[in-house]
């Protein structure tokens, strides 16, 4: 008898399993907004404005459940393609955002939001996240690239950051950096492509051209990283990056001991500053990247997240208008520099007492950080993307790089025509 | 007591109920009872799968749309990065297996004699690095082979008068890293395999031997080798596997890309295709010809070993 009781409770029980998903909310589930992100402040930001929302809302709220991911990007992707489990809100890593943009995205178009208040935005970076006029992600920041100088090591070398206008002179006041210091003005990371795609960009070239197209072996790339491994080898004033890249465990030790006079890298870093490098508070400072040649863009906006709404969201409206509040409004992106110490995307906001703040970064690298931003805000690029970007950021960052800079084994010209042959023939 | 012996009575009262227990109990269906929730786990979780992805190496897939493309995806592996992955795996597992074989036998039967001080505390310590986590372990040989001076096996090339050396950026040290972290992981689980297996043998055979006047290395080659041959088949064969699936000690240094490829196996390759660029169908391309490759090393391991030879008398 007991045999038979248990066989069917087991019945009862895998039935009542399978029929009870974790979607059966009930009947205030139209208000429940999940929310996936891979950074844990990016959580943080989200529920302090699922607060403010209520607050203002209070006729419509929403019950925000924000869900820190690992490895998002691949499992998103994978609850995309299989039509189950995936959030209603999530952010996606700029790099990987082209996956989501192959085929048909599983994603729902934001123009609605975006359109109305693009024109205060630096609006290069609402294309990042674009396809075919289609907006599908709002972004987190501007990822504006900067020059962060060593004032102390310059100072020693009798050497003026704000008399550092093109590279030419920035050459310059590095051999006298390496004169009266002994030590490099500048480091070359070569798995990563943070001094290589800017300076790209900065003379109006790219890695892909706006229709997806391949030219990474075009004149101006070939100059640059000519330009890049003279700066090692010939003018002798860079060295390779400590461990590659400037998020790597052996570059923070290096310069937070002085290594370096300076680093190009986005605003963004200025976190890895206060966190990684605690020494250097008060030695600082952030100067617009120095240009080629006359006309060349003052900035360009790297790295960066794209939040989109999924085509699995319940309540796509409510979703989007969310979404909307917590990144696209001018609270928000104030918000946006207060509590993550992004550069925030509505540039209109740059130029607001209520921004001009003193904080742990105006602390660390002085005040005039914010007359850099001024200086640059209009003029701000932004790299193309296409199906083929995660391929070429990996061929640069691994291969090209590597082989042209650190290795010194292969010519710049060769490395490039190689690698852009070899995307070519990925183009499908 | 005495009640065990009456017919209990409600049995006779509902025979229709006792037709579904016949059958469930019968000596015919039971069987296929028992081994149900084998069959059911094969056909979901391993037969479903496989066919699924023999279909997906023939078509291209891309969120909302599925195309079959014929061959593209295996004319597709024909590039430098998968030769140069399938270079780097077959490096690999040579290298393993002729440190992962010979050491851990004759540590076996070194651990096995009685005659060793302290056996017991050093099966311990062999077999204690097979408990940590590759992805642990790696971080910490990631940290002692460092770039920087002061990483502890640079510091100790500095104090020994040597230069210190870029482990991860060089495709040598990049596979010495590979082999030396899965060498002293997987060495205390063969040493197992191999003490359980002289374990079995019987203490007579050497007695014997040793009457008829074997010396200790004449009863290791005439009867410990060749008792050992089944586990050590075993070990072969489990070790090719391992070596040509290896992914974490690769992914744990450089993640799914690394400098020059030097750290690139096939199964990194997988995931790099298949998950980085989403490139599903290629992806399951690239994990069919791993599989045939397994196959084809394990069916000459096999031959080698004279496994398809009829018993001898």
């Amino acid at each position: 008898m007991a045999k038979w009781i248990a066989l069917v409770a087991i019945i009862a029980l895998v039935i009542a399993v399978s029929f009870t998903g974790p979607d059966s909310g009930g009947a205030d589930g139209d208000n429940h907004l999940t929310l996936w992100t891979f950074v844990e402040q990016h959580a943080e930001y989200y529920n302090e404005m699922a607060e403010r929302w209520n607050q203002m809302y209070p006729d419509r709220p929403i019950v925000l459940q924000v869900e820190t991911v690992p490895d998002l990007s691949n499992k998103l992707q994978l609850s995309l393609y299989t039509g189950v489990a995936a959030p209603d809100i999530a952010d996606i890593e700029v790099n990987s955002f082209p996956n989501f943009l192959r085929g048909e995205p599983q994603l729902i178009p934001l123009n609605d939001i975006v359109e109305p208040v693009k024109e205060h935005f630096v609006e290069s970076r609402f294309d990042i996240y674009s396809k075919d006029g289609t907006y599908y992600g709002a972004p987190f920041h501007v990822g504006a690239t900067v020059m962060y100088y060593n004032k102390e090591i310059l100072d020693q070398a009798q050497v003026n950051p704000d008399d550092i206008k093109t590279w030419d002179d920035f050459v310059e006041a590095g051999k006298q950096v390496k004169q009266d210091t002994g030590k490099p003005m500048i480091t070359v990371d070569t798995s990563d492509f943070m001094l290589f795609q800017p300076l790209v960009i900065q003379q109006g070239s790219d890695f892909l051209d706006e229709n997806g197209e391949v030219t990474l072996d075009g004149p101006v790339n070939l100059q640059t990283l000519q330009f890049m491994h003279d700066l090692i080898y010939k003018h002798e004033i860079a060295v390779p990056t400590p461990g590659g890249q400037h998020h790597a465990e052996e570059y923070y030790g290096f310069m937070n001991q002085g290594g370096a006079a300076a680093i190009q890298m986005p605003l963004w870093y200025m976190g890895r500053f206060t966190d990684f490098m605690p020494d250097l508070k008060g030695k600082m400072i952030v100067r617009p990247m120095p240009i080629m040649k006359e006309g060349d863009a003052k900035s360009v906006g790297m790295g960066g997240t794209g939040t989109v709404v999924t085509n699995q969201a319940k309540n796509p409206e409510l979703a989007k208008d969310f979404l909307s509040f917590a990144k696209l409004s001018k609270e928000a992106n104030i918000e946006i520099w207060k509590q993550l110490g992004f550069d925030p995307p509505r540039s209109e906001v740059w130029n607001e007492p209520a921004f001009q703040q003193e904080n742990k970064y105006t602390e660390y690298f002085g005040n005039d950080l914010y007359d850099t931003l001024i200086s640059i805000k209009d003029d701000i690029r932004s790299p193309h993307f296409g199906s083929l970007s995660p391929r070429i950021y990996t061929a640069v960052n691994s291969q090209l790089q590597f082989n042209v800079l650190r290795r010194n084994s292969q010519a710049p010209e060769e490395a490039l025509n190689k690698a852009a042959e070899e995307m070519r023939s990925l183009n499908r | 007591m005495k009640n065990t012996l009456e017919p209990a009575p409600n049995k006779t009262v509902n025979p229709e109920r006792w037709k579904i227990g016949n059958l469930l109990f019968s000596q015919k269906t039971a069987p296929y009872l028992f081994i149900a929730p084998f069959v059911l786990s094969f056909l979901l979780f391993f037969l479903y799968p496989i066919t699924n992805s023999v279909i997906m190496s023939f078509q291209e897939i891309l969120p909302g749309e599925r195309t079959f493309i014929g061959l593209e995806n295996y004319s597709r592996l024909l590039n430098d990065h998968f030769y140069r992955a399938l270079y780097n795996t077959t490096i690999y597992t040579l290298l393993t297996l002729i440190i992962l074989i010979p050491i851990p036998l004759v540590l076996a039967v070194i651990l096995n004699s009685k005659l060793t001080f302290a056996r017991n505390f050093f099966k311990s310590a062999l077999f204690i690095p097979a408990l940590t986590s590759t992805v642990i372990a790696g971080v910490i040989f990631r940290l002692m082979f460092g770039q920087q001076d002061s990483a502890l096996m640079n510091s100790l090339l500095i104090q020994l008068g040597f230069s210190p050396l870029q482990w991860t950026n060089n495709a040598y040290t990049a596979m010495f890293l590979m082999v030396a972290l899965a060498s002293w992981k997987w060495i205390g689980i063969n040493i197992l395999y191999f003490l359980a297996a002289l374990q079995s043998i019987s203490k007579d055979l050497y007695e014997a031997a040793a009457i008829d006047g074997a010396g200790p290395w004449t009863q290791f080659r005439r009867i410990t080798l060749p008792l050992l041959k089944p586990v050590t088949v075993f070990v072969v064969t489990i070790s090719i596997i391992g070596g040509i699936r290896m992914f974490e000690e690769s992914y744990i240094f450089w993640g799914a890309s690394s400098p020059a490829d030097i750290g690139l196996t096939l199964s990194v390759y997988l995931y790099q295709q298949g998950f980085d660029y989403f490139d599903l169908g290629f992806g399951a391309a690239i994990g069919l010809v791993i599989l045939f490759i397994t196959l084809v090393f394990n069916l000459i391991q096999w031959k080698f070993f004279g496994l398809f030879k009829k018993e001898e008398d």
